[in-house]
This record gives C-alpha cells, structure tokens and sequence, in this order.
C-alpha cells in the first residue's frame, strides 16, 4: 500500500482510480437496499459475491457512511452475555480477522484486548456469568482482578481513592477497534466491483405497494421497481418501515463521541466503564477516543452537548487522572435506533417482499460482516439462517426477547 | 434544546429533568387483549420525526410529570403543559 501510495505522489498527471463508479439508475432491480452504511454495503457485496446475485441497488439519501458508519468509536467484540448474542457477534468477529485479505483493503483492524470494568459486587456477578457463556461457546473471555488491570493498562487507578474503585474486569483479548471508513469503503469497492450499483444522493421517500405486498421504491430521482427491499438505515428505520405499514420496536437516541488531542502512544488496551458510563481507547493518530452511553432524550438531532462533556471528562478523571490536561478536539453525534431488549433485529416482516436489518443501536458496526453475509444467505434462500432466528422481527409478538442490555448499553 | 419550560417552575435546565419516553396510552382494558395488541402497546413505538407529544419529570425539581410537544429534528418545544386525560384516551 505505501509503495502505491508514494508512486501515486509523484505522479502528478492522473488521481487515484475512482473506487466504485456513479452508474444510471434503472427503472428495476431484483434487489434494493435503503441505506448505505456498513450493513447496507455488506449484505450487496455478499448477495454478488456469494450467491451471483447483482441486479441490485443501494440507495443512500446523503453519502456513503455518512449515518452512524461514519460516526462510530469502531469497538469489535463478541463478548455478550446470551448465547445467541455471543454466537452471532463472534462469526462477526471471525470475519473481521479475513476482511483486509477478503476486500483487499487495509482495514487496520487492531485486536488489542478489551476490559469491561466492574466497581461493584452485582457488576462483578454479571461479568462472571459473562465469562461463562463466553467460554462456552469458545470465546476468549475471562475475569481479572485489580494487579493483572494494572499491568495491562498502567495509566488506570486502581487505588481505592476514587468514588467507584475498581474490583475487577472481564477481558476480552480478541476485541479490538478498526478504521471505520476503510471497512465502509472497502465493502462498497468490492460490491461495485462484482456489479452492484450504489446510488448516493438518492433519497427513499416512499414504498409502492401492490396486493399488500412491496413492489418498489420511491425516490426523488424517480420510482425504482424492486423484486425484494431491504430496509438498511438504522437511526431513520422507522421512518421507511412506515411507509410499508411496519411497527417497530425502536426508538432513535442521539450517541455522542469525542476525541482528545494527539497523545504519544501510552493507552494499548480499550477499556470501559459501564458504571461510570464512558469507554475508551487510543486511535493509531494518538487520539484518546472517548463514548458514553446514549443521551437522556430520544431525538432525530445530531448535535453534541455541553453536559455529555462534563460528564465523560469527570468520569474519565475518575479512572485516568493523568489525563486532566489532555484538550478535547473534536465531538460528534451519530443516531441509534434502541430496541427494548438491546438486540438486533434481521429478517422478515408481516409485509412481504419488505425486509428489515435494523436495531443495530449502539453496538451495530461489529455486525455488518455477519450481518451482511446472512442477510445475503436469507434473501438468495427465502429461508432465515440459524444464526439470526433469535433476532426475527416476531420474537416481539412471541415475548421472546435476547435480553443484552447488561452487555450492551455502555461498552458498544 | 436546553431550556424546557415546567408547568410550576417555568423554564428551567432540560438536565434537571428525565425523560419519559412518547405518549402512549394504556389499553382500556388490558386482560382482554390479544398477545398481538399487548406485545403491540409494550414494544412498538412511532418514533415519531417531527413533532412528538411526550413525557417529562421534573426530577430535580417539583416532581411533576407533564407533557411536551417538541420537533425531534430540531428539539424545538412547542409546548408544555399539565396531564389531562384526554391526553391518554386509550385506542386500544
Ligand atoms: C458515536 C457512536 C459510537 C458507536 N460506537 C460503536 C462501536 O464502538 N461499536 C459498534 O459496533 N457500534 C458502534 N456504534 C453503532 C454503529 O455505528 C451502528 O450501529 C452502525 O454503524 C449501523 O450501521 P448501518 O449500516 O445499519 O446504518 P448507518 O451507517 O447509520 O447507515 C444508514 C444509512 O441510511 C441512510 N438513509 C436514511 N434514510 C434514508 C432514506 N430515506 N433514503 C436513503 N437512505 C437513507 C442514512 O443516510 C445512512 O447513511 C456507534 C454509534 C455511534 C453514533
Ligand atoms: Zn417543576
């Protein structure tokens, strides 16, 4: 790559090749996908690749990555706490490992290790039962004890100073964090290149319907006929479920992030707090990437706020006091669509030809491969893969819920 | 948005308050309905973009519940006011 790189500066007459072309819109394709985010782009570049089908569309209202794609602090693990969770996010994880070969894109992916920290006797419980269920489906998981934090992450205070002192931790040495954009860019590539035609700037902003079921979309280029739809947008979910009569289980919070000033290098593992409600983990730049849970309102807004800010420096202080004089450069929000039990959903719905993959929340982005991948498997075979069968939109109506809120609404 | 108006206090820090979520009112008659409807009024929301009417606490202050009407895209209040029960009139 950086042999490429340094041949293309010298080479003043010609860019770099485009990575993926602007095509005409058809009046028709087998497939449309609404929403070009990871999960959008993944299940177009798995239904080419592995199934050969490629008269299909991804239609995105503003620029490729630009929802929460783009917007996300790139956490990737698999430690859970169901077993159909921890399953599902591990064949995620599994792909991410083969991605950069897989897309022939350096993805950047670093499985650094990720501890989930516990400053009370119930959150020591839960990261135990954690490590468990792990173990049992063969992930590297286990709890650890203050001296073994220390050696992992010298900067953190283990001291019994702090407000909330810290018991334990579960690890998780495979979790790590990625380049966001390169795993966007890299699926929209390859989807282009096996014959997908991605549409930016393209708007949904109605479904046609035909004997109850969908047979279409409507966007302000134009109506676009569709054999199957596929609804990819997360934080806007409910608004094209709409248009197909579709009740969801989801609310759409606002997340927000943030980065410090470049640092030297000192922070190797990711580590978080959900007690304290905040993560974080050193970028490649040397930025302190730091998170919170969602903000305390539902909104459609992408603004940051003064208070999520005194919240996440105070908390931060609290495990890091050596980071007090570190500037905050930059923050940002990006929105996630909630469902009750902190779990996807994938699948069917009572409308047919018209699909979901949302509920992606704040923990979505590390489930783009397998979700894109059995996404793909679903549509190509009308059938729904084992592996997402706990995430069926139904599972509401039959209150059978994967309950992961314990695993999820902190460490993303 | 920063400012929220309460019914007693007025307009006060929208970090004094908590959030209660979309209006949604109960079923009259919640032992006779299907597990469809029930599943339907425990899960499915509106999720509304644009104006919502919804609930609010005034946790840090007089402890009222009350309701706003606020645009989710720009979360601008409209409005804020006392519960009556037209408010909830149960739909199912
Ligand atoms: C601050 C932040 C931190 C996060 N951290 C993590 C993390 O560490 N780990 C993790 O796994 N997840 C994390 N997430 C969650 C993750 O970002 C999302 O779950 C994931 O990116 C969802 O991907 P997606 O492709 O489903 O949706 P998106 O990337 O949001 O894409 C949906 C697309 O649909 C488009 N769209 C909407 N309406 C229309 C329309 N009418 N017509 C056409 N297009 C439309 C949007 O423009 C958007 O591009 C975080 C999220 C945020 C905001
Ligand atoms: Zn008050």
């Amino acid at each position: 790559m950086s042999l490429k790189l340094l041949k293309q500066a010298l080479n003043t007459a010609a860019p770099l090749p485009r990575m993926w072309r602007a095509r005409e819109l058809k009046d028709h394709y087998d497939v449309v996908i609404i929403g070009g985010g990871a999960h959008g782009l993944a299940c177009a570049y798995y239904l080419a690749k592995d199934h050969g089908i490629t008269d299909v569309a991804v239609l995105e209202k503003s620029y490729i990555g630009s929802g929460g794609s783009g917007r996300n602090t790139t956490i990737i693990r698999s430690n859970y706490l169901t077993p159909e969770g921890v399953r599902f996010y591990d064949e995620s994880v599994k792909l991410y490992e083969e991605m950069a070969a897989e897309l022939d894109f350096n993805v950047m992916f670093s499985q650094r290790g990720h501890l989930t920290l516990a400053h009370t006797d119930a959150a020591v419980r839960t990261m135990r039962r954690r490590a468990e269920v792990n173990r049992l489906q063969g992930v590297d998981s286990r709890l650890i004890w203050p001296d073994e934090i220390k050696r992992l992450c010298p900067p953190i205070d283990i001291s019994d100073h702090p407000r909330y002192p810290i018991q334990a931790a579960l690890y998780h040495p495979p979790g790590g964090v990625i380049r966001h954009d390169a795993v966007v860019w890299g699926y929209a590539a390859q989807a282009d290149a096996g014959g997908v035609h991605l549409h930016q700037q393209t708007r949904v902003t109605g479904l046609q319907m035909e004997g109850g079921r969908v047979v279409g979309v409507e966007t302000h280029r134009g109506r676009i006929g569709a054999g199957i739809v596929l609804n990819a947008t997360a934080g806007w979910a409910t608004t094209i479920a709409d248009m197909a009569g579709v009740r969801l289980p989801i609310t759409t919070f606002p997340l927000q992030a943030c980065v410090t000033e470049p640092l030297k290098p000192f922070l190797d593992v990711i580590i978080v707090s959900g007690s304290l409600h905040v993560y974080v983990s050193q970028s490649d730049r040397g930025e302190l990437v730091m998170g919170a849970a969602v903000d305390p309102f539902a909104s459609y807004a992408l603004r940051g706020s003064l208070s999520f800010i005194e919240g996440i420096a105070g908390h931060m202080l609290e495990l890091f006091p050596s980071f007090a004089p570190a500037r905050i450069m930059r923050l940002w929000a990006g929105l996630c669509d909630m469902t009750p039990d902190y779990s996807p959903i994938m699948g069917f719905t009572p409308v047919e030809g018209f699909l979901v993959d949302v509920g992606w929340g704040t923990y979505g982005f590390k489930a783009a491969p397998v979700s894109g991948k059995r996404m793909a498997e679903l549509i190509a075979s009308g059938q729904t893969p084992d592996l997402l069968r706990p995430f069926r939109l139904s599972r509401f109506a039959e209150h059978d819920l994967v309950g992961e809120k314990g695993a999820a609404s902190v460490g993303h | 948005m920063l400012l929220l108006s309460c019914p007693n206090c007025g307009p006060r820090n929208v970090a004094e308050f908590r959030f209660g979520g979309e209006v949604h009112p109960r079923p009259a008659q919640p032992a006779h309905l299907s597990d469809a409807s029930w599943s339907d009024y425990l899960y499915m929301r509106a999720n509304t973009l644009g104006v919502q009417k919804e609930w609010w606490y005034h946790r840090a202050g007089c402890g009222l519940w009350f309701l706003a009407e606020r645009h989710t895209q720009t979360n601008e209040v409209t409005a804020t006011y006392r519960w009556q029960p037209a408010d909830t009139t149960p739909s199912i």
